[in-house]
């Protein structure tokens, strides 16, 4: 998204190049906890200019990924390099690395411009110099006029942007973030999202996040690694991850999904027939697949790539099925309805709800839902 | 506070419940007052007793010890006690760990009996063995004082370690500073409200301690508990009403200034918190 804006910036997709040198590069990393593997086996490579996120559910690893990268934690096996550096051994005050907390960890007893400037003091700054920064970096973030006041004098959002113009103040070529929107409210998380994109594009520092909010992933990132049990489990840009899921979990953590089971009835290169008996019908889908023939596989459907209607749609073959709506959630800009299939399963379905005044779908109306040849996310893992 | 229609029957028991804990002070105050010798018949009102308090050498001088004894003692107490809390706190499961924390705390619950007599032993052995220290006295008391403060220091001060986010030193660290120059610009001002309760309280120990100071004192090093508790046993002196007086204006004060420097600091902080609210637009 971010070559959109830039019209006139190189098409910004390095992991694409064979020949691109990826600025972090994280090798078979292993990290114990005694028992407890938190990060297992993991390689990745970041590049430079990125705003990759770190996904994953709580306890997955991405913290601990992160902490590496920022020293506090030593690999119990394998290499992370940082600008071709090897960091083994690297402690966090020497590393080109600065990191935004998720509680924003404020030094409470200084006021927000000493905070600001804290970083820039331990390198021996010149004072004038120290000083011009810390005031163009609190303009930067619109805190200008609470540069005298302490932590606990600022909201919520201002501190947020105090610890990011901490952590940008010594201008990183690596900035990480643990969770930074997490203690916002949604407006305000909306805002900083934007702003924190900007602030990227502007000084082109490679971003890091760590989130377990997929929303936070989807509008912020070029690229996401999706963690799972302290693996990676897949690794690509939003609509990658969103409309190409490689794994039945991936496909369930992002976004809502209906999983049908089943099996290949027929298949060729460029497409498959696949039955499945708890969606009740045959599922069709447009491209072939890399599975053996018979092998139990499943199919995911996003909600909003179903439709819904009373009337049979003209090909009841393949595609369709039909059920009961049990539940109507609606949400102003789409609806939700649960739809009971004849089959026993329950159906996700949204639609957006275009026309004011419709005609629309009541609870325990008999509806069919179908859906495009090319809707269908066959996963085998 | 509503307490215009309390029912007459609390308001009562609050009385009561004050009368119970104050008419002792109240009963010494008046006393201290007292003309006569005889320490429970009234005679009259006099400041003679304050008088000959003020020439009395040899309170004066325990009193003198018993704070010079509570400045040191508080002191390394801080010192001592804070290490011991950083380790604790700071550096994760380490063998000994278990051990260290129980040795620590142990005095706390230690009867002061054992405590004393168990440092006296040491103190002779050691003088026995390696010369030092030489006889008992302010320095035997300063060390046996030390050791038994240090176990309260390190719980109020380790308790305000594992409060404080250890993510606000990490971020320290991140941004260049050595662990040292984390520890003296960081955690230290950090926890200094802490270690400022540790002191206080360390001292407050010192000051109040009678029988660990009787078992390792030597001749001539009387702290003021020593003192007021042997002429206590010789018969009830009226100067003795007078120094007790004496305590508990300066308790009192000090008591009424920590109120109202409190008092104040909430005031500030509700404003603080109306102006970050204000600011939150």
């Amino acid at each position: 998204m971010t070559e959109g804006k830039h019209p006139e910036a190189p098409v910004s997709e390095p992991w694409k190049d064979p020949h691109a040198t990826p600025y972090i590069r994280i090798q078979n990393v292993t990290k114990k906890f005694g028992d407890f593997t938190a990060v297992n086996n993991v390689s990745l490579n970041i590049y430079q200019q990125e705003l990759f996120c770190l996904l994953g559910g709580s306890g997955c690893g991405k913290s601990t990924l992160l902490r590496m990268l920022a020293g506090f934690e030593e690999p119990d096996g394998g290499q992370l390099f940082i600008d071709g550096q090897d960091m083994a051994g690297i402690p966090p005050y020497q590393r080109p690395v600065n990191m935004m907390f998720q509680s924003y960890a404020l030094f409470p007893h200084m006021t927000v411009q000493d905070n600001v400037a804290f970083g820039l003091k331990q390198d021996n700054t010149p004072k004038s110099e120290l000083w011009e920064r810390v005031k163009a970096m609190l303009e930067m973030v619109k805190l200008g006029s609470f540069a005298s006041r302490k932590p606990h004098q600022l909201s919520g959002g201002q501190r947020q942007r105090v610890a990011l113009a901490r952590s940008l103040i010594k201008q990183p070529k690596l900035l990480l973030l643990d969770e930074p929107l997490g203690a916002l409210d949604k407006k305000l998380r909306e805002s900083t999202q934007f702003e924190l994109m900007n602030i990227q594009e502007k000084l082109g520092v490679t971003f890091v996040v760590v989130t377990h909010d997929q929303e936070e992933a989807m509008t912020l990132s070029t690229r996401i690694g999706v963690m799972n049990a302290g693996q990676i489990v897949q690794v690509g840009t939003p609509t990658e991850i969103y409309e190409f899921p490689t794994s039945r979990f991936v496909a369930d953590f992002i976004g809502s999904v209906n999983m049908f089971q089943g099996r290949i009835v027929d298949e060729d290169n460029d497409y498959v027939r696949i039955s499945s008996d708890e969606a009740g019908c045959t599922i069709f889908i447009n491209h072939g697949v890399a599975a053996p023939p018979s092998a139990a596989l499943a199919v995911a459907l996003r909600p909003e790539k179903i439709v819904i209607s009373r009337e049979a749609p003209a090909d009841t073959t393949e595609n369709c099925t039909h059920g009961v709506v049990e539940g109507i959630a609606y949400m102003g800009d789409v609806s939700v309805y649960n739809v009971r299939l004849h089959t026993g399963k329950l159906a996700k379905v949204t639609q957006p709800n275009l026309v004011r005044h419709a005609d629309t779908i009541n609870w325990d109306d008999h509806v069919y839902l179908h859906w495009h040849a090319a809707s269908g996310i066959v996963l085998t893992v | 506070m509503g307490g215009a229609n309390r029912s007459p029957f609390v308001t009562g028991w609050m009385w009561a419940g004050f009368a119970f804990l104050y008419i002792p002070i109240l009963s010494l105050v008046i006393f201290s007052f007292n003309s006569n010798k005889l320490v429970t018949v009234w005679a009259g009102f006099s400041t003679k007793w304050y008088v000959a308090l003020m020439q009395n050498r040899q309170i004066l001088d325990a009193a003198w010890l018993s704070l010079k004894v509570g400045l040191a003692n508080a002191t390394i107490a801080v010192i001592l006690g804070t290490l011991v809390a950083l380790c604790l706190a700071r550096f994760g499961p380490f063998r000994g760990r278990a051990l260290l924390s129980g040795l620590a705390t142990a005095p706390l619950v230690m009867p002061e009996v054992i405590t004393g007599l168990s440092l006296l032993l040491l103190f002779v052995a050691m003088e026995q063995a390696l010369g030092w220290p030489a006889g008992r006295g302010v320095l035997t008391i300063i060390i046996a004082h030390a050791t038994f403060s240090m176990a309260y220091v390190a719980v109020v001060v380790q308790s305000r370690l594992t409060g404080m986010d250890p993510s606000i030193e990490e971020a320290a660290m991140d941004l260049g500073a050595k662990p040292a120059k984390v520890f003296f610009v960081i955690t230290l001002p950090i926890i200094a409200p802490a270690l400022v309760s540790g002191w206080l309280l360390a001292f407050t120990l010192s000051l109040d301690d009678l029988v660990i100071a009787s078992f390792v004192s030597g001749p001539g090093a009387s702290t003021l508990p020593m003192v007021i508790y042997s002429k206590v046993r010789l018969g009830l002196s009226p100067e003795i009403n007078a120094l007790a007086t004496l305590l508990v204006v300066i308790v009192a004060l000090g008591v009424i200034t920590a109120g109202i420097l409190m008092a104040h600091q909430e005031r500030v902080r509700q404003r603080d918190i109306q102006l970050a609210i204000a600011g939150n637009k």
